[in-house]
């Protein structure tokens, strides 16, 4: 092996110390700033997307909840915080995952236990709903609540259109299923389509409605388009989405998540602080754009409009 | 790996750039409609993440034959550690508002949080015999024997994110793949070592 003696070495070749320092603090400089960005964005591409949250909602009027100590929720946070799991189950890539998703032409089928089954297209449904302003507390199984202004019809003016006969007791609702266009049906997250059910006089109660916009405008695909329900006093999976069939049957009808858990999700899940979720507490809420939590209200607040439904009903047992 | 100390420092100021995000996202309003649940979740798997860096260390270290891996092992580990109490924070504050009662009540009556809270409270040992005068002060065997509860951290950090899970359990099922994977690896190391041991390349061959 060489070696060179130090003599050999011309004092003009070596690297001035200086030189050498400045040279390694830039390499290091460089790896720092090379890793550094190359964590940064393995971070934003698996962190789940954040869509911008904001007080405004797009140049869209501000509405007045009509709820004394409650503001209407920002446009951009009900269309960026979706449960949604036909397009995923990140409630934040919802809207992404749903943005192309083709809702005309669309028919609703109306049949089961009535005298005048009939399909409807999207049209025929907003002629006979003649949608107007809803402003409901909208509280999700998870914990977290929004106000809503939804444009919608009681539902109860469908169903007198279709004359339920004397049978019918409750009413059973399904979302299209199509792969094809709700990508994250190919998953078996859960069993498809989604389906829920409704007791006749809930489906009949003036605060269920069927929505077909939201902020005056057309219903976004990730909020349900083109067509959905919205029962205020229920869990928001309750208030099942994009729905192409309405059967009116004799027998309680299969409600997706209480087939999926029924011990977690009851066929009935009317909002009650006093009935805990088996893995978390039901007693307050975090209202989305707030920083505290709120009380969670019986009924989600509305009360005085339904707790007579279920006069007589131990609501531990139907929960 | 010649210059360990910065290739330390590389390590120290990564495993901070989420955190910081994190920081310049909220302070932005960018952490979309629920930044409190956002920041709760993200601390949580960032906790799992360098706890499955940090025991991923010694079967890289053994497979590749790497030994400096190991000096960056406390590091991670305390990193891990370091976003746990980050997590277990948000959650006292966001969710609890620091209402200790509340936080007892919560964990006696719901099981993903008091697995969550088992998982924080078994690294604390953990965190606290992580300095090198409490490893000689220790002895290094019975010191390796207490960090094997980081095996029993793990399971309980990936359970807790299992249990709370709605109905798509992929990401949880994945941590938990993972670690299964890094404990298989140990079992063998264990019992077949010759599969797993491979010494760092000698020099020279031994002197006859």
């Amino acid at each position: 092996m060489l070696i060179k003696k130090t003599d050999d070495i011309k004092s003009s070749e070596i690297t001035d110390k200086k030189v050498y320092l400045s040279r390694r603090t830039f390499m290091r400089g460089a790896v720092l700033a090379a890793t550094t960005t190359a964590t940064g964005l393995l971070y934003r591409q698996l962190a789940v997307k954040t869509p911008p949250s904001s007080d405004v909602s797009n140049g869209r009027p501000a509405i007045s909840s009509g709820l004394p100590g409650e503001k209407a929720t920002p446009y951009e946070d009900i269309t960026n915080y979706n449960n949604f799991y036909e397009f995923s189950t990140s409630k934040r890539a919802v809207a992404e995952e749903a943005e192309n998703f083709v809702t005309r032409p669309w028919a609703v089928e109306v049949g089961g236990l009535v005298h005048k089954p009939g399909t409807y297209d999207l049209d025929d449904l907003i002629k006979l709903g003649q949608p107007e302003e809803r402003i409901y507390r909208l509280r999700c199984v998870e914990g977290w609540s929004m106000v809503i202004p939804w444009l919608g019809f009681p539902l109860s003016r469908l169903l007198s259109q279709v004359e339920p006969r004397s049978q019918a007791r409750y009413v059973h609702f399904e979302t299209l299923f199509d792969p094809a266009r709700m990508p994250n049906q190919n998953r078996a997250v859960l069993p498809w389509p989604y389906e829920e059910g409704l007791r006749m006089d809930e489906a009949l109660h003036p605060l269920t409605i069927l929505a077909t916009g939201l902020y005056g405008e057309l219903l976004p695909p990730q909020n349900g388009a083109p067509v959905r329900l919205v029962v205020p006093w229920k869990y928001g999976f309750k208030s099942i989405k994009s729905i192409v069939k309405i059967n009116l049957v004799e027998q309680e009808p299969a409600a997706t998540w209480n087939v999926v858990a029924p011990q977690e999700y009851g066929f009935y899940s009317n909002v009650n602080p006093n009935v805990d979720h088996p893995r978390w507490s039901q007693a307050t809420e975090r209202r989305i754009g707030e920083f505290g939590r709120r009380e969670t209200l019986m009924f989600n607040g509305y009360g005085d409009e339904v707790a007579h439904l279920y006069s007589g009903m131990d609501l531990k047992a139907y929960y | 790996m010649k210059d360990i100390r910065f290739a330390r420092f590389v390590v120290f100021i990564n495993a901070l750039v989420p955190l910081v995000m994190l920081g310049w996202d909220g302070y932005h309003r960018n952490l979309g409609a629920n930044p409190l649940e956002f920041v709760t979740h993200t601390t949580g798997t960032l906790t799992l993440v360098f706890l499955l860096i940090s025991l991923a260390v010694t079967p890289l270290r053994k497979i590749l034959g790497l030994p400096w891996l190991i000096r960056f092992r406390r590091m991670i580990g305390l990193y891990a550690f370091f976003y746990g109490a980050l997590h277990l924070t948000a959650y006292v504050w966001f969710d609890k508002f620091f209402n200790a009662s509340a936080v007892v009540e919560d964990t006696l009556k719901r099981p993903f949080i008091a697995v969550g809270i088992l998982g924080f409270f078994l690294m604390v040992p953990l965190a606290i015999t992580s300095t090198n005068r409490m490893v000689k002060r220790i002895g290094g065997k019975r010191w390796r024997q207490l960090h094997r509860v980081v095996y029993l951290a793990a399971a309980a950090g990936v359970i807790h994110y299992w249990m709370l899970v709605k109905a798509d359990t992929r990401l949880p099922v994945t941590f938990g793949a993972v670690l299964a994977i890094l404990l298989a690896y140990r079992l063998i190391n264990k019992y077949l070592p010759h599969l797993t041991e491979k010494r760092p390349a000698r020099a020279e061959a031994p002197p006859q």
